[in-house]
């Protein structure tokens, strides 16, 4: 008889959903139908048993072609090569659990690297404004029982975040908004008609850029002074209309995303949207929260925070101290200046999502991906180091996108013999302290778990 | 008719693009879902092309192949869009405004017609673009 397991966490996108359910056969190997997930999601849970899926490391030959190795080899390379090299940068993160985050960091602090996150490329800006103007957010709960005026300014959910709107922003009943959509005003602010857009009760079609100048005039018309004609590429009278609208909401929600990170401003733009949250706070109450890409790409930023005091861009080269400084040890930056010699590339596709010319530096010098998929990453790799799949097959902590942890699970058996990325850093880390001749200053999570256990009994 | 027009460019996600991913990248489905560019039939017009036609897409930072499409959103004329991948990556600048985030979106691009010329796959670019593509320029 096939299993059907509830409450399954899903590994795709910042929502997080955990309400998934997964069919799977008698033997526990197999998964043989998912529900309530989104096409992504669904199509990641099915993934795992594709017949391509690498389940050996691969080493890059001097002929350009690879060789499968063991796992062992594949540690003491990475370990080698962290030891050697002078300042590694090790970056992704966007698919792993916390405790796989937490493994890496350990492996970071010993090679003296840069430890980054995909936020560096995504919501990075964001925690620039957050580090600047503060974060006046709130829990995706509190958005579908309280919200009745949702903005989703530069994020387009439906393509994004696909059961985002079912789940806690458009559609959902929740206490006080107990006629779910008929309940809530949409505002969409995005240059596209996304199908976000297409929802909304108000689609300001702005002129692609001008982020921060129609922030500026609905903070100016919420403070009762006048605006031109046209802001933005909007008219005057929509947006006297929409920000009516806020003022006399019972909770405004903001909702940002690539649209206000990705363009000219970046950081201010957000900036101005967490100031324009604090002004309707004069007038009703009011939230706002990043739109975060992966199911657990705030985990980095909580675990990095508690282990070093910053979310990303970490450089732990000077061995006293972390520093961070997006822009001078962001990702991107440091390699367009050359200022790298090893990338480690763990849990994310570089290869595909970093602009080819980074991609072109980083190659210079030695590349190594963790990650259980073939991927552009990978296939540009000295090595490549398949995983097990977080969420599938490897249970864990994640954050969700309003921080929010989450205990996903394990639905089926990974791969015989292949490691999750917290196994194979903790090997990792291992090794170094064996090449270097030193004793370990971290304990791997579990064995702390046994000796904090043993200590309170 | 013009033989180039310049656009706004934006790169962002698609759901298309995210199922294709997670199916993988070097399957069709990738192909498909982001080999391509999307404008408004208007700079079709302007530019002197039918729909689905490839064209040769070239930024500050880079140049690539894509097939121009109708908008499944729609999209104003000036602004085109190429879904974040492997094809968008290649024309991204990589400059950040000292945040470390590239510039996405919001940068300007030509477009000019390509009819004779082949959409490369995501290995040959990215292979190619570190001297790892053993494949010839089929």
């Amino acid at each position: 008889m096939p299993k059907l397991i509830t409450q399954v966490g899903c590994p795709y996108c910042g929502s997080s959903c955990d309400d998934i359910e997964v069919l799977v056969s008698e033997d526990g190997k197999r998964i043989l139908e998912t529900r309530n997930a989104c096409v992504i999601g669904n199509e990641i849970f099915h993934h795992v048993s594709s017949p391509d899926r690498p389940k050996k490391p691969r080493m890059r030959q001097p002929d350009g072609s690879t060789k499968e190795v063991s796992y062992d080899e594949a540690v003491d390379f990475t370990a080698r090569t962290l030891i050697k090299a002078k300042k590694p940068l090790i970056y992704g993160f966007g698919s792993t659990n916390c405790e796989g985050m937490s493994a890496v960091a350990r492996v970071a602090e010993k090679a003296g690297a840069v430890l980054d996150n995909c936020a560096s490329i995504c919501h990075g800006p964001s925690f620039l404004a957050i580090f600047d103007n503060g974060y006046p957010s709130c829990t995706l709960g509190e958005v579908k029982n309280r919200a009745d005026v949702i903005v989703f300014w530069g994020c387009n959910p439906m393509h994004a975040h696909p059961r985002h709107t079912s789940r806690y922003s458009i559609f959902p009943r929740g206490f006080f908004t107990n006629k779910g959509q008929m309940h809530r005003t949409i505002i969409s602010i995005d240059p596209r008609e996304t199908d976000t857009a297409k929802l909304a009760d108000y689609h300001f079609m702005l002129k692609q850029g001008h982020d921060y100048d129609l922030f500026d005039a609905f903070r100016t018309v919420l403070r009762g002074h006048d605006i031109p004609a046209e802001v933005a590429g909007c008219k005057r009278e929509m947006i006297l209309e929409a920000a009516e609208k806020m003022r006399n909401a019972r909770f405004v929600m903001i909702f940002f995303g690539m649209g206000c990170t990705h363009t000219d401003g970046r950081n201010h733009n957000v900036d101005i949207a967490i100031s324009l949250t604090r002004d309707l706070n004069s007038h009703t109450k009011a939230s706002i929260m990043a739109m975060r890409g992966h199911y657990n790409i705030a985990g980095p930023g909580q675990v990095w925070s508690w282990q070093f005091g910053f979310p990303y861009c970490i450089d732990l080269s000077k061995g006293t101290h972390a520093h961070m400084n997006p822009g001078e040890t962001s990702s991107i930056d440091l390699a367009m200046r050359d200022e790298v010699d090893c990338f480690v590339n763990v849990g994310t596709d570089a290869g595909a999502h970093f602009p080819i010319e980074a991609i072109r530096h980083l190659k210079k010098h030695p590349f190594i991906t963790v990650d259980p998929n073939i991927c552009m990453a990978s296939e540009i790799a000295d090595l490549h180091v398949p995983v097990r799949v977080v969420g599938v097959e490897e249970p864990g902590v994640v954050y969700r996108m309003d921080n929010v942890p989450i205990q996903f699970k394990k639905v089926i058996d990974g791969p015989e013999g292949v490691p999750s990325d917290e196994e194979f850093f903790d090997h990792v880390y291992t090794r170094m302290c064996e090449l270097t001749q030193t004793e370990p200053t971290w304990l791997p999570v579990k064995a702390h778990a046994q000796v904090s256990t043993f200590a309170e009994n | 008719m013009t033989e180039k027009i310049v656009l706004n460019m934006i790169t962002q996600r698609a759901i298309e693009e995210g199922q294709a991913m997670e199916k993988g990248k070097t399957t069709p489905e990738y192909f498909e879902a982001c080999s391509i560019v999307e404008m408004n039939p208007e700079d079709m017009k302007k530019l002197g092309i039918w729909k689905n036609t490839n064209v040769r897409v070239t930024s500050e930072a880079g140049s690539v192949v894509v097939k121009a499409i109708e908008p499944t959103q729609y999209c104003p004329p000036g602004l085109a869009h190429i879904r974040q991948g492997v094809w968008a990556n290649q024309v991204v600048p990589p400059r950040t405004q000292s945040t470390g985030v590239p510039q996405y979106s919001g940068f300007p691009v030509t477009i000019e017609p390509a009819v004779n010329e082949k959409i490369k796959s995501a290995l040959e670019l990215v292979q190619g673009a570190v001297g790892l593509w053993k494949g010839g320029n089929s």
